[in-house]
């Protein structure tokens, strides 16, 4: 079967491959980049441990084709830590509060937990509790992974407060604005 | 493995990513049944990898961005069949016309499922446990399948015909799924064994009440006991014209599953199902009603 030319950005570089149509976004990234940060366990999209940002938006790289990247922007594990090695602030939680053991789920939860705190970042802790479950680790139990997003959310809320009081009335004009498109949104259905 | 040895697992297909809707029906008029069109593939993908099914061509739809879209006018609401479920579950339009479709997109696998798994590809599945479909179902909620011959429209009751079975032809794309404003009051309830899993049963209920809060209509569809998702019609004409505050919820959930005739596998066996059909049944229809009446 012939192969396609691929075009696309994997952790902020341009690479250009060819490659089979059948081969997924997860093998690509494994064996043709040698990205083996992103983990497989079941292949069949259960498990979450290939959890890849395509576009920013948190998606399964078993369950697509490589070939749908074209054009995209790919960050895997390797592609959230900064150039000078330090850790993210979720990998720093995720060790400080026992967020693994073995650490073959690991990948996949620190993907999918930058990406939930990135959309929201004043998530309950029923909601995290829902995030993270599409993925599955099978030693920790849970509970150091909660805590470690969970702490994430709090030093980050710690740390935009303090912004907050200086950024007060530029927030205050911002709000008025979005009340008004609100209304503007409601007057539109209500006209419909 | 592929000829550079690369690991591999579903066997060869070609493939073709179309960037229109005409492009892509020439490709499957072309193809026939040995195509096959790739949505979100959170389904697909695993069934080719795992090599349960195998097609000659691949059409990736995921190239159409005419197919994406939420657009609301006149009582109706129209959902491309390529708009993504997380885009759908952040619809300020879903929300307000068509709560059930909000919700139900809450329960639809894991939030990395939805940044890519599509109401089109969902409903073409026809998974029987699925939410979509039981919520097209339950809405009545009209189907647009195109082809090169043309463009038809089924109702969804019509759609289902069995588990991962339709009434469209092997050359025809779903295109559209309408929804009509079902605003007064619903609610979705399913059961299974982990969130995000399908669902071992599940049901739905839509009400709309009159002036005087007597029930003008109530819809109720129940899912993942049978081959598809199904309507309980019996209930639900008992149910019409009761003032809203003599019908008691439980025993409209009971009449849903009188004499309904629910699948045994090896998650759980029909009695079950019926069972936990019924209770669900019974809370749907209350909360629909509590909120038609209080909002």
């Amino acid at each position: 079967m012939a192969e396609h030319r691929l075009e696309a950005t994997v952790n902020g570089r341009e690479v250009t491959a060819m490659v089979e149509p059948r081969l997924t976004l997860a093998d690509f990234l494994r064996e043709k980049l040698r990205l083996t940060g992103t983990h497989l366990g079941c292949e069949h999209g259960v498990c979450g441990a290939c959890t890849v940002l395509v576009d920013g938006a948190a998606i399964r790289s078993c369950l697509a084709f490589a070939i749908q990247m074209q054009g995209c922007s790919i960050t895997t594990v390797e592609g959230l830590t900064p150039d000078s090695g330090e850790l993210t602030d979720v990998q720093a939680a995720f060790r400080a509060e026992h967020g693994l053991q073995c650490g073959f789920c690991t990948p996949g939860f620190v993907v999918s937990a930058t990406a939930l705190l990135a959309e929201r970042p004043d998530l309950t802790a029923a909601e995290v509790r829902e995030g993270l479950s599409g993925n599955l680790c099978r030693c920790t139990g849970y509970q150091g992974i909660v805590r470690a997003v969970q702490s994430v959310i709090r030093s980050r809320q710690a740390a935009s407060s303090g912004q907050q009081a200086e950024a007060g009335a530029a927030q205050a004009a911002g709000t008025t604005q979005e009340a008004e498109a609100g209304a503007a949104r409601a007057a539109g259905v209500a006209g419909s | 493995m592929t000829a550079e040895g690369l690991l591999v697992k579903a066997a060869p297909f070609e493939y073709h990513a179309p960037e229109t809707l005409d492009e892509a029906l020439a490709l499957l008029a072309e193809f026939g049944d040995e195509a096959k069109v790739l949505a979100g593939g959170q389904s697909l993908v695993p069934i080719l990898a795992l090599r349960l099914s195998r097609f000659e061509h691949l059409i990736d739809l995921n190239r159409i961005p005419a197919l994406r879209y939420v657009a609301a006018a006149d009582g109706v609401t129209r959902v491309g069949a390529m708009t993504i479920q997380a885009a759908i579950g952040r619809s300020e339009e879903v929300r307000r016309r068509v709560p059930l479709l909000a919700d139900a997109t809450a329960r639809i696998g894991h939030f990395q499922i939805r940044n890519r798994g599509t109401i089109g590809g969902s409903v073409s599945h026809a998974d029987p446990a699925a939410e979509y479909p039981a919520v097209a179902v339950t809405l009545d909620a009209e189907i647009d399948l195109a082809s090169v011959r043309g463009t038809r429209t089924v109702s969804a009751a019509d759609f289902f015909t069995g588990p991962l079975m339709t009434t469209a032809e092997p050359d025809e794309i779903l295109t559209e799924i309408r929804f009509g404003n079902h605003v007064q009051g619903s609610a979705i309830a399913e059961m299974a064994r982990r969130h995000g899993d399908f669902a071992l049963a599940g049901a739905a209920c839509a009400v709309e009440l009159d002036a005087a809060e007597r029930v003008r209509t109530l819809r109720l569809g129940l899912f993942g006991v049978g081959s598809a998702p199904v309507r309980a019609r019996a209930a639900e004409r008992a149910a019409s014209g009761v003032a809203a505050g003599d019908l008691d919820p439980v025993a409209v959930g009971q009449a849903a599953v009188a004499g309904l005739s629910c699948v045994s596998d090896v998650h759980a066996d029909a009695g079950y199902r019926q069972r936990v059909a019924g209770h669900l049944a019974g809370q749907v229809v209350a909360r629909a009603l509590q909120e038609a009446r209080h909002g």
